[in-house]
C-alpha cells in the first residue's frame, strides 16, 4: 500500500542529481521496461516501472529499503526499448548508488569493495595460478594493484559506507 | 601485423585461462599481436552499483594505461567491455576529465575499446577468417550466446543489433558449424543476480540451457567468463533444480574458432572445460580425418 503522507517530494530531485538519474521525469509509465526485463520475466517481485513510479511519488524508504532494487541485472534490455529515451538501467543504478549513500548497501557489494581495496582485483592470484599460467605459456600478472585503493580513497564512497 | 592491447580483467586470467589461451592462439593464427597492459586492474564494473563514479575512475585508470601504449584495447569479458567503453565515453565530459586529472591520470592518446570478438568481426572480417579455417566443423550444432554487454547499450557501442544480433552467428558459421536459430537469444545469463538471489539466477540460466537442450545443441558458445559461470559451472545446479539432464558443453568462441583452424585440443585448452566436450572432440576429429 502506498501512503502518500510518507512521500518525500525531494527524493526525485536527489535521484536526478546522480550519475544516470537525469531522465527520471520523462517516464510516463508505459511499462515497456518491465515488459522487456528478463529478470521480471522470471520474478515479478522485480519491476523497473514500479521502482520508477515509487521514486516519482517520493516513496523514498520503500524504494531504498527494497531488496528487489538489487535484482536489476543491468542488462540494458529496458534502455533499448524505452520510448522516452530514458537510460533505464542507468537510472536504476543511480537509485542503487543513492541507496548505498543512505545505508542500504548489500553485504556482497561491500565485500567486493574490500577485495578491490586489498588487491585491485576480485579474485586472489595465488602462486598456483601463476604457475599454471606459466605452464600454459601465458604471461605473468600482478598479484595486487595498489593504485585501485588510492582511487577508491579519493572518492566519497568509503566515508559513505562507514556512516 | 595488427596490434592491440589486451585487457584481461579479474575472472579470465585466474578462472578462465582456456579462454585467454585460445584467444591468444587464435590471434596468432590471424597475425594479430596482443600486448600486455602493465598495471591493469579490475575494470571497475563490480563497484558500479555501489558508486558509478568510483567504478568509472577505476575503468578510466585502465584506459589511461592503454593510452600510454598508443594502442586500441580488446577485452575478453562483456562487462569489462561495457565498463571500459563507458569510461572512454566519459573522458569526453569535462567534469569527469577534471576528476580524472585530479587523481593523477592522463589520456594522451585516444583509445578505442572493443570486445575481442567484435575486433575479429570488424578488423579481420569473415572473409579473412574463412581463409584460416582448415578444419570446418560441419557436424556441430551451436547455440551462440551473446550476453548483454556485447551489443547493449546501442548508444555506447553502435555495433551489431540490440534486438536481432547476428555477428556471433556469422562468426560461428564461418567455422563450418551450424549456428542454431532459437528463441530468447538475447536472454541474460542471470550472472548479475547470482550474488543477490541464487535461485533466480539459476532459473534464468536454466532457460537457455533448456532451449539449447531441446534444439539438440552440441554446445553453447559464450564470449563472457561470467556467462560461462552461469551456463557451465552452474549447469549442475540448474539440472538439480529443474530435474533435468543437460550435459551441454560450453565453449568460448576462440576455442571453437581454434578447432576450425586445426589447432589441437591443448592449444585451445579443451581439458579445462568443466563439462567435457567429448562430442565436440569426436565430431571435430571425424571431420579432420575425412578432410585429410
Amino acid at each position: 500500500m502506498i501512503d502518500l503522507k510518507l512521500s518525500d517530494p525531494h527524493f526525485k530531485w536527489e535521484i536526478m542529481k546522480k550519475e544516470g538519474g537525469e531522465g527520471l521525469l520523462k517516464c510516463f509509465g508505459c511499462s515497456d521496461c518491465a515488459a522487456s526485463c528478463p529478470v521480471r520475466y522470471f520474478d515479478e517481485r522485480y519491476n523497473p516501472r514500479k521502482i520508477i513510479r515509487l521514486t516519482l511519488l517520493g516513496m523514498k524508504e520503500m524504494v531504498l529499503s527494497s531488496p528487489f532494487l538489487w535484482f536489476c541485472a543491468h542488462c540494458h534490455a529496458c534502455t533499448e526499448r524505452c520510448p522516452q529515451g530514458i537510460k533505464v538501467a542507468e537510472l536504476i543504478n543511480a537509485i542503487k548508488n543513492y541507496a548505498v549513500e543512505k545505508g542500504y548497501c548489500p553485504e556482497g557489494y561491500k565485500m567486493q569493495l574490500e577485495l578491490l581495496m586489498k588487491m585491485g582485483r576480485l579474485y586472489e592470484v595465488e602462486d598456483f595460478d601463476l604457475k599454471k599460467r606459466q605452464r600454459l605459456g601465458l604471461p605473468p600478472i600482478d598479484k595486487t594493484i595498489p593504485d585501485v585503493a588510492k582511487i577508491i580513497e579519493s572518492t566519497h564512497i568509503l566515508k559513505v559506507l562507514k556512516k | 601485423m595488427r596490434k592491440y592491447a589486451i585487457f584481461l580483467g579479474c575472472t579470465v586470467p585466474v578462472r578462465a585461462q582456456h579462454y585467454e589461451l585460445s584467444a591468444r592462439n587464435v590471434a596468432r593464427q590471424l597475425n594479430i599481436e596482443l600486448t600486455e597492459i602493465p598495471g591493469a586492474s579490475c575494470c571497475g564494473f563490480p563497484l558500479k552499483a555501489v558508486d558509478a563514479q568510483t567504478a568509472l575512475l577505476i575503468a578510466a585508470r585502465n584506459i589511461s594505461l592503454v593510452s600510454q601504449l598508443k594502442l586500441d584495447v580488446v577485452t575478453l569479458c562483456n562487462s569489462c567491455t561495457a565498463m571500459l567503453s563507458d569510461a572512454q565515453a566519459q573522458l569526453k565530459n569535462e567534469d569527469f576529465r577534471k576528476e580524472f586529472k585530479h587523481v593523477g591520470l592522463s589520456y594522451p592518446n585516444e583509445v578505442k575499446v572493443r570486445h575481442f570478438v567484435r575486433m575479429l568481426y570488424e578488423d579481420i572480417g569473415i572473409d579473412e577468417i574463412k581463409k584460416a579455417v582448415k578444419n570446418p566443423l560441419r557436424q556441430l550444432k551451436i547455440v551462440p550466446h551473446y550476453g548483454c554487454h556485447y551489443m547493449r547499450p546501442t548508444e555506447l557501442y553502435g555495433f551489431d543489433s540490440a534486438e536481432v544480433p547476428h555477428t556471433l552467428d556469422e562468426l560461428v558459421r564461418v567455422t563450418g558449424a551450424e549456428s542454431l536459430e532459437y528463441t530468447d537469444k538475447k536472454m541474460c545469463c542471470g550472472g548479475s543476480v547470482l550474488g543477490v538471489d541464487e535461485e533466480l539466477a539459476i532459473t534464468m540460466s536454466n532457460h537457455k540451457l533448456s532451449i539449447a537442450h531441446e534444439n539438440g545443441a552440441d554446445a553453447i558458445v559464450s564470449i563472457c567468463p561470467f556467462c560461462t559461470v552461469m551456463y557451465e559451472d552452474n549447469q549442475r545446479k540448474a539440472e538439480a533444480k529443474f530435474n533435468k539432464q543437460y550435459g551441454i558443453p560450453v565453449l568460448y568462441y576462440p576455442q571453437l574458432l581454434g578447432l576450425s583452424f586445426g589447432l589441437d585440443n591443448n592449444a585451445v585448452g579443451l581439458k579445462f572445460n568443466r563439462i567435457k566436450p567429448d562430442t565436440i572432440l569426436e565430431k571435430s576429429t571425424a571431420q579432420n580425418q575425412r578432410s585429410s
